[in-house]
């Protein structure tokens, strides 16, 4: 059973997805969706565990051996990502059935849960395995649901947003797919820890040049890195509230991953950094993203939006972590992605209790919101706090390595841009705050129950884990240190 | 009870802590949730007065709690100044807590558990500043502070308590992330700590570029110190019940601006490092401006309580002076003025709500004759003018007195005109305050003649048959309380001074 684990990560979701269809009711589709998600939880922990003290763990796919076959390859990187992605992926579901009675009809609900395994399926697939092609599959697999999931919204501008991310993310896809045939024209593997050692030795021709910039891209397009980022708000912001927060915790998350594991395990750092100018590039556009995407949240009257615009920028930061290519700065970069996944998936989750409440998250609809659903509101401040990196949250952690990161290469030009960043973000999460905290209700709408309990439990979960990992630094720190450094000790 | 020092010192954060749920659980109940907040005060009084003692027989007092980061402790310890800033705090605390309940009900304000509540987070907030033992221990609750006492300041829930609320957080958040966060940072890069130690803890060959920039970043990112030009939350925090601007906005808050910037200068930088560093003189005479500017603004604002924060500002420069004076002299007499104007402007505020609640009045062009009617806070407010300006018989006389010196001792002289001439400006924006209200037909108002020329009349026929109408009685007890402070300052400022003396003898 342990020696399977890698393979029962992606599995159970997998055979558990058409099963959902087959269950008679939705309650009980939902049910065992959400224990098949708990069991993968448990699964990424024990890979956690097993590879924190044994190591990287290989697992040949069918028996076949590695460079034929396909390899599931888990390192601290990817056990760590795994870790996150079905945790955000357990807590959100635990309120889906809740959420989706108000915004899909019933008879689509089975089709959701199964969705919702299939991408959750998808995403696991592309962090586990050491396969580039098998990459790409499940690359479509997570995409071609999340397009199904995102048409799901009950706002019909949804199906407009699902078309956008449909053309931009098979687009997305189309490049990675040119990339990785690329690279085996030039090595004849698909094999990342094979690619790695014979990419070396061709390095210096047009062709890797090409199958690299086509990769970067088409990783860029899915992780909505601006200018690539357009599909990004619509997409979150019609899409069913549930998958939001699922998504917005999850997808762009992955999709970093990806940046990761292609530059510094199959390209090579030296390839990555020295050859071509992705630090400065990078660093340019994270810090380009952080500010537009930033101003445009302020801007922002639907609250859904104006988080999709909040998470863009945060990508920004992530990246500018990751361009600065030092041990403490994929440190950062690593810890953000943990740290985002858990404000993000609070914030959303937090939104779809106000979407079940009131049935729209625009601006004016928050006054004296404050009053009338007083969890569910300071869940959100205190979400937004931690985006905005007050200390004892998750936020403040990851600025701080951030910064530090910075501080240690000697570029405080950005340093100070990056805390400039912070600013904004105060100014929209307080506009928020004013109108929920200082506006009277309309007196002509029906009073505002608190949100229901099974949204209350997850959200305040995921606030209590921003405040606890904000304090107890350990789990986070080392595991995104211990993936850090591992992955400079591959290439060095 | 027999608790061992270091509990002492943990129960005096927690306890206030604590309280705020009590008192949100005893909600439905005003009477006694006041008694569960007037009594978790007099708890840490007695806390912080034996830790007090403890630090007088030579404990080394201290508490680690978390290492947050690797390197970065939440940990606290006691030292001398610390220790006069609790002392001071938690002694006030209690003698707002009683003027708050006299005021609070009087006024009939809503959502007083809100009140108390994060009153009571803050507070905790302040005694964790004041025993913190490394810098990222204070910053930590500074942001506490901040963000705590936003909801006091938009207490009203009004248009206006909003945008005072946005300019307040605005200032002290913008400049706590951009500058202060970024000087945390780059100290322990530099440093490689950031404990707080006696001397300093930069070592003897540090640029002096980069030590300059840093306490640059310092100074102005320590918004709660109110230096100009980021002031200007100390007046939008106005629009606070009087209860808040009293207690908060002149002695928690601001003191944990200035006390944060004393601390950084002792025991971050060091005095010989400061008074090398060539940037300390530019810093003095942003200062000295910040004295002097602030002080002529208050000559100009007719709003009782806008008045008293300017000279708030005004003040706080002095502390700011003193610290980068760099010599002993000027800490002590920093660190004691911390708690003079403390006292003094406590007061002040204390009988502005007073004014506010008994005659609904908080113009000072109205205020006028008002010293017939009440009688006992004019007088309150008239000694706590004079400890403010420094003259005797109150407690501002000795703060001001060694500030005075440090200026000889260094040779500033053109801050020690800088510091006199203040002195002058204080006399002219709060003594005429007191002197019409109680003899409001001496000199006749030359700007609005004709309503004055009214009021003179009106009160000169009610000269015979003034009715004597004084504030609230637990309002009246804390005016009384503050002042006689202030007097008692002044007759008996051994403890304070010691403590003074002994922030730059002890420890290290």
């Amino acid at each position: 059973m342990i020696a399977h684990l890698p393979v029962l990560q992606v599995i159970l979701p997998l055979m558990a997805a058409p099963i959902c269809l087959m269950l008679k009711r939705a309650q009980l589709a939902w049910l065992f969706s959400l224990i098949v998600s708990g069991l993968a939880f448990w699964v990424s922990i024990l890979l956690l565990q097993q590879v924190m003290t044994s190591g990287v763990i290989s697992y040949e796919l069918g028996g076949w051996e590695a460079p034929w076959g396909i390899e599931y390859r888990i390192d601290k990187l990817n056990a760590f990502v795994l870790l996150t992605i079905t945790a955000i992926s357990t807590t959100v579901l635990f309120s889906a059935q809740t959420s989706i009675a108000k915004e899909i009809v019933t008879s689509k609900h089975r089709v959701f849960y199964t969705l919702y395994l299939l991408s959750l399926t998808g995403m696991l697939g592309i962090v586990v395995t050491g396969d580039a092609f098998n990459v790409f599959v499940f690359l479509e697999i997570s995409s071609l649901s999340a397009y199904a999931l995102i048409a799901m919204g009950n706002d019909r501008r949804a199906l407009w947003a699902s078309y956008q991310y449909l053309i931009m993310g098979t687009i997305g896809a189309t490049f990675i797919l040119i990339g990785i045939g690329l690279m085996y024209q030039m090595t004849g593997t698909l094999n990342m820890e094979d690619l790695s050692q014979r990419l070396p030795e061709v390095a210096q021709t047009r062709t890797v040049f090409t199958a690299f910039v086509f990769v970067i891209v088409g990783v860029c397009l899915k992780l909505a890195l601006f200018p690539l980022h357009l599909w990004l708000p619509n997409a979150y912001a019609y899409a069913p509230s549930i998958v939001t927060a699922f998504f917005a915790a999850t997808s762009t998350k992955v999709a970093i991953y990806l940046l990761i594991r292609f530059t510094f395990s199959v390209f090579g750092l030296s390839f990555s950094f020295s050859t071509i100018p992705l630090q400065t590039l990078f660093m340019a556009l994270g810090l380009v993203g952080i500010f537009i995407a930033s101003t445009s949240a302020i801007y922002q009257s639907n609250i859904k939006l104006l988080f999709a615009y909040s998470s863009i920028a945060q990508i920004g930061y992530m990246i500018v972590g990751f361009s600065i290519s030092t041990v403490t700065g994929l440190t950062a970069s690593l810890l953000h992605l943990f740290n985002h996944a858990l404000m993000k998936s609070a914030i959303f989750l937090a939104l779809a209790a106000v979407m079940f409440r009131l049935g729209s998250v625009q601006l004016n609809n928050f006054h004296g919101l404050g009053r009338q659903m007083p969890l569910t509101m300071a869940a959100i401040v205190v979400g937004g706090l931690s985006l905005i990196g007050v200390p004892l949250t998750v936020g403040f952690v990851s600025k701080w390595y951030l910064l530090t990161a910075l501080l240690e290469q000697g570029w405080w030009p950005v340093a100070i841009l990056i805390l400039l960043g912070s600013i904004l973000t105060v100014i929209y999460v307080w506009r928020l705050v004013e109108v929920a905290y200082f506006k009277e209700p309309s007196a002509n709408k029906a009073p505002v129950k608190e949100a229901p309990i099974s949204f209350l439990i997850p959200i305040w979960t995921l606030i209590i884990a921003n405040i606890y990992f904000g304090i107890d630094t350990r789990l986070s720190v080392q595991g995104a240190q211990a993936a850090a450094e591992s992955l400079f000790g591959v290439t060095l | 009870m027999n608790l061992s020092l270091e509990l002492m010192l943990q129960l005096s954060i927690l306890i206030p802590l604590l309280a705020s749920l009590i008192i949100a659980a005893t909600r439905h109940n005003p009477n006694l949730r006041e008694g569960v907040t007037i009594t978790t005060c007099l708890i840490l009084i007695y806390l912080v007065v034996n830790l007090y003692q403890g630090l007088s027989w030579g404990a080394t007092i201290s508490v680690f709690w978390w290492e947050l980061l690797p390197g970065l402790t939440i940990s606290f310890d006691i030292e001398p100044l610390g220790m006069l800033f609790a002392l001071v705090a938690s002694f006030l605390w209690l003698v707002t807590t009683c003027y708050a309940i006299g005021y609070m009900r009087s006024h009939r304000e809503k959502n007083q558990t809100r009140f108390y509540l994060f009153f009571a987070i803050a507070m905790s907030a302040v005694m964790a500043i004041a025993f913190s033992a490394n810098l990222f221990t204070l910053f930590i609750f500074y942001e506490v502070l901040t963000l705590s006492t936003y909801p006091l300041v938009t207490h009203a829930g009004t248009e206006k308590a909003k945008k005072g609320g946005r300019v307040y957080l605005g200032i002290l958040l913008s400049t706590s992330i951009m500058f202060f966060l970024l000087a945390i940072i780059s100290t322990w890069f530099v440093a490689g700590s950031l404990d707080f130690k006696l001397g300093g803890i930069f070592s003897t060959d540090v640029d002096k570029m980069i030590a300059g920039t840093l306490l640059v970043l310092f100074i102005f990112g320590i918004g709660k110190a109110a230096i100009m030009p980021f002031h200007r939350w100390l007046p939008a925090a106005m629009v606070a019940p009087t209860p808040v601007s009293a207690f908060l906005h002149a002695v928690a808050v601001v003191k944990v601006g200035v006390f944060t910037i004393l601390k950084v200068c002792i025991y971050i930088f060091g005095l010989d490092l400061l008074s090398v560093l060539p940037i300390t003189q530019f810093l003095l005479y942003l200062a000295g401006a910040s004295v002097l500017l602030a002080s002529l603004v208050a000559m100009r604002q007719d709003n009782l309580k806008t008045r008293l924060a300017y000279s708030t500002v005004s003040q706080l420069g002095y502390i700011t002076i003193g610290a980068l004076l760099a010599t002993s002299s000027g800490v002590i007499g920093s660190s004691m003025h911390v708690a003079m104007h403390a006292f003094g402007k406590i007061t002040l505020f204390f009988c502005a709500g007073a004014i506010l609640v008994t005659l609904h009045k908080s113009k000072i062009s109205e205020m006028r004759g008002i010293g017939l009617k009440m009688p006992l806070t004019m007088i309150a407010f008239f000694i706590a003018s004079l400890s403010i300006i420094g003259v005797p018989p109150a407690g501002g006389t000795w703060s001001k007195w060694f500030l005075m010196m440090a200026t000889i001792e260094t040779e500033q002289w053109l801050l020690m005109v800088i510091l006199m001439l203040s002195s002058l400006l204080n006399i002219a924006y709060l003594l005429p305050i007191s002197f019409h209200a109680f003899f409001p037909n001496l000199i006749p108002n030359k700007k609005q003649p004709n309503k004055s020329s009214n009021k003179a009349e009106t009160s000169g026929n009610n000269q015979t048959e003034v009715q004597i109408k004084e504030a609230p009685l637990p309002s009246l007890i804390a005016i009384a309380i503050t002042t006689l402070g202030c007097l008692i300052l002044f007759i008996y400022p051994q403890p304070l001074f010691e403590l003074a003396t002994a922030i730059l003898t002890k420890r290290g």
